[in-house]
């Protein structure tokens, strides 16, 4: 049963991308060729990594806010590194971005799980500590195109196969969130804990770890984002990001994350993420006013969730109605 | 911390007055900014040291608090008032704190003027603007203009919607669009001075209009976000952004030339400028009253309205040919 509205889910949601992708085409056909589709795939890569480290918090019935704030740290660490060293290999550097990234996680998920402080208060406190850090050390001052080495900023950009290396990393992101949540204890625990944490401690799943282990995924997968961003806008200063916490949150609704944990699926928010991404690139070309670009964007987040309701109300009740009929 | 911060002031300023030999002939202007240490603000005393040269018989006190409070400017002002010194020049931290302490100090004679940032018009005898909105508005297009021999389209990147600065000058740019034929603003976009959502909406116009020839960004964050997206687009010398940036943000697009060109003010024109001013007050040359028309120096005369402020001078131009000069500075 659970398992046909999943597939349902996906299948309206990539269908509605399908109707939005015909209807942006009447109005600017060179949208949808297939090299500007492959443009505004790589642009939503970030969202996509990013999205899936949510999910897996959300599927714990938690929630991280400060992934944005994350990004943005770890964007500028990994800049003012280049900076004083620009001859340290990327491979190092990404290194260091995405254990940064799990440290920050780790800071949020032992808060959650240690003091059983609620996640939305630790992650939106940890997301103003971040920000804050990033003012404290950059003194509020930006890192420039000209200060980053060529090759720091290449990077993302460099194309292999026909795709941005930003692109690929996207891909590879969404493989191995794949198998994690699918393939191994821990994905299962993300979705025994969300789903009735007290049949999964009963079933010897600790639900704090597998809380506090959910953020450190998130925090690495900000961590990288992090430097990928900043090489891709060839900026690092405090705000960059500012407010991207709420477009993470926004696709892992749209992808049919429930906010009550338990339930959901990659390809859902791999799809909530590519939703988001299509209008954000489509609203520039078909000529909208701003204003109503913002209306726009909220419309399609609240109309997601309304289809969520109305599609996981059925699932309790009805095991409820075939049990009240067995006795 | 406080305490620290107090004897901190109370020694710098004690230094000052031990070093400053005080000749009766000298004036003594104290060019008072939001916090020492700032790129911007070492460049502006840069032009005071300038314009005290060319007076002669001027000696400048560049001073400030360590950070960029309203509190420490007032323990400054007080401490030059205990000094006093001629005049005060001060970019302020606060447009309404600062009044009670600049008002003691016009009382005891000393002339006082806002630049950069003002104080009310009842703490300053003139406030000096870096430019003016039809001057910014004007200057924009003209960026992209110099570029276009031959005309073209160009579409404007700007902050948010709502943004009122942004606003002003697209305003002040669209009343004077028609002293440049050839010159077809196509549009505007708003990226919300947001990196990634302009470079989103700069990668949106280059696709709207593929004939755009510039994108005129009169926002730090949007010009530079714009001059990636070209960049990354491979259309350096096909679509030049130009706006309003810094030149430490901008060196590296204009090295690159997705950027001929940018504007913003010269802190070094400011200092110097509001030296003048100061000078011209302090010795009686020149009064403050609305309608003035007050000599700078080589940056002109400047016209005062009815609050007493005044613009200095079209923003400054940076190009491939003076950015290294500046790229540190601010």
């Amino acid at each position: 049963m659970s398992g046909r509205i999943h597939i349902s889910r996906e299948v309206v949601l990539g269908g509605a991308m399908l109707v939005l992708l015909g209807l942006i085409a009447t109005r600017f056909p060179a949208f949808v060729e297939p090299g500007n589709l492959a443009n505004v795939f790589n642009d939503t890569a970030p969202l996509i990594i990013l999205a899936l480290g949510q999910m897996a918090v959300i599927l714990t019935r938690c929630i991280d806010l400060s992934v944005a704030a994350n990004l943005a740290l770890t964007g500028m660490v990994a800049a003012m590194i280049n900076t004083a060293m620009p001859d340290l290999p990327i491979p190092l550097i990404l290194l260091v971005a995405v254990s940064l990234g799990v440290a920050m996680g780790l800071v949020n998920g032992l808060l959650v799980w240690r003091l059983s402080i609620p996640p939305i208060v630790v992650t939106l406190g940890t997301m103003t500590i971040y920000r804050g850090i990033i003012f404290l050390i950059s003194d509020g001052r930006w890192i420039n195109a000209h200060q980053m080495s060529d090759s720091f900023k290449a990077f993302p950009r460099q194309v292999l196969l026909g795709l941005p290396v930003l692109s690929w990393i996207g891909i590879l992101a969404v493989i191995a969130i794949f198998i994690l949540i699918t393939r191994t204890p821990l994905g299962r625990a993300f979705y025994a804990v969300g789903g009735n944490p007290n049949a999964a401690q009963y079933a010897g799943i600790n639900s704090g770890f597998t809380q506090c282990a959910a953020f450190v995924l998130s925090g690495a997968l900000a961590g990288l984002t992090g430097y990928l961003w900043v090489a891709r806008y060839a900026v690092a200063y405090v705000d960059i990001a500012g407010g991207f916490e709420l477009d993470v949150v926004a696709a892992c609704v749209i992808g049919g994350i429930s906010i009550a944990g338990g339930a959901g699926s990659v390809a859902g928010a791999v799809l909530g993420a590519l939703f988001l991404g299509i209008i954000k690139n489509a609203l520039p070309v078909i000529n909208i006013s701003p204003f109503w670009q913002l209306a726009i964007s909220g419309s399609a987040i609240l109309i997601a969730v309304a289809v969520n309701v109305t599609q996981n109300r059925p699932k309790g009740r009805v095991i409820l109605k075939k049990a009240e009929h067995a006795v | 911390m406080k305490l620290f911060k107090t004897l901190l002031a109370a020694t710098a300023v004690a230094a000052i007055a031990f070093t400053a030999p005080a000749h009766a002939e000298t004036k003594r202007i104290a060019l008072v900014v939001k916090a020492l240490g700032i790129g911007f603000f070492e460049a502006a005393a840069k032009g005071a040291e300038e314009a005290a040269k060319e007076l002669g018989d001027v000696e400048i006190i560049y001073t400030g608090p360590t950070d960029t409070t309203a509190e420490g400017q007032i323990e400054v002002i007080n401490a030059l008032i205990a000094q006093k010194v001629d005049a005060i020049a001060i970019s302020a931290n606060d447009q309404d704190a600062l009044v009670p302490a600049l008002k003691k100090a016009m009382q005891r004679g000393i002339t006082v003027v806002s630049w950069d940032s003002g104080v009310a018009p009842e703490g300053r005898q003139l406030h000096l603007n870096p430019s003016s909105n039809p001057l910014i508005g004007n200057m924009i297009i003209k960026l992209a203009a110099d570029n276009l021999p031959e005309g073209g389209d160009v579409a404007v990147l700007s902050a948010s919607a709502t943004a009122t600065n942004q606003n002003i000058w697209i305003e002040e740019m669209n009343k004077v669009k028609g002293n440049y034929p050839g010159i077809n603003v196509v549009g505007t976009v708003y990226g919300d001075d947001l990196a990634d959502k302009s470079y989103r909406e700069a990668q949106g116009l280059m696709q709207t209009y593929p004939d755009l020839k510039a994108i005129i960004a009169p926002t730090s964050v949007g010009i530079v976000a714009a001059a990636q997206a070209v960049t990354d687009a491979g259309k350096v010398g096909q679509v030049n952004v130009t706006g309003l940036g810094l030149p430490s943000e901008m060196a590296g697009h204009i090295k690159s030339g997705a950027s001929k060109s940018f504007a913003i003010w010269n802190p070094i024109d400011l200092g110097y400028a509001a030296t003048v001013l100061s000078y011209n007050l302090a010795t009686g040359k020149a009064e403050a009253k609305p309608g003035a028309q007050i000599p700078m120096g080589r940056m002109g005369t400047l016209t005062l309205d009815d609050t007493n402020s005044g613009a200095m001078a079209d923003p400054f131009v940076y190009d491939s040919s003076n950015i290294d000069q500046f790229k540190d500075i601010f």
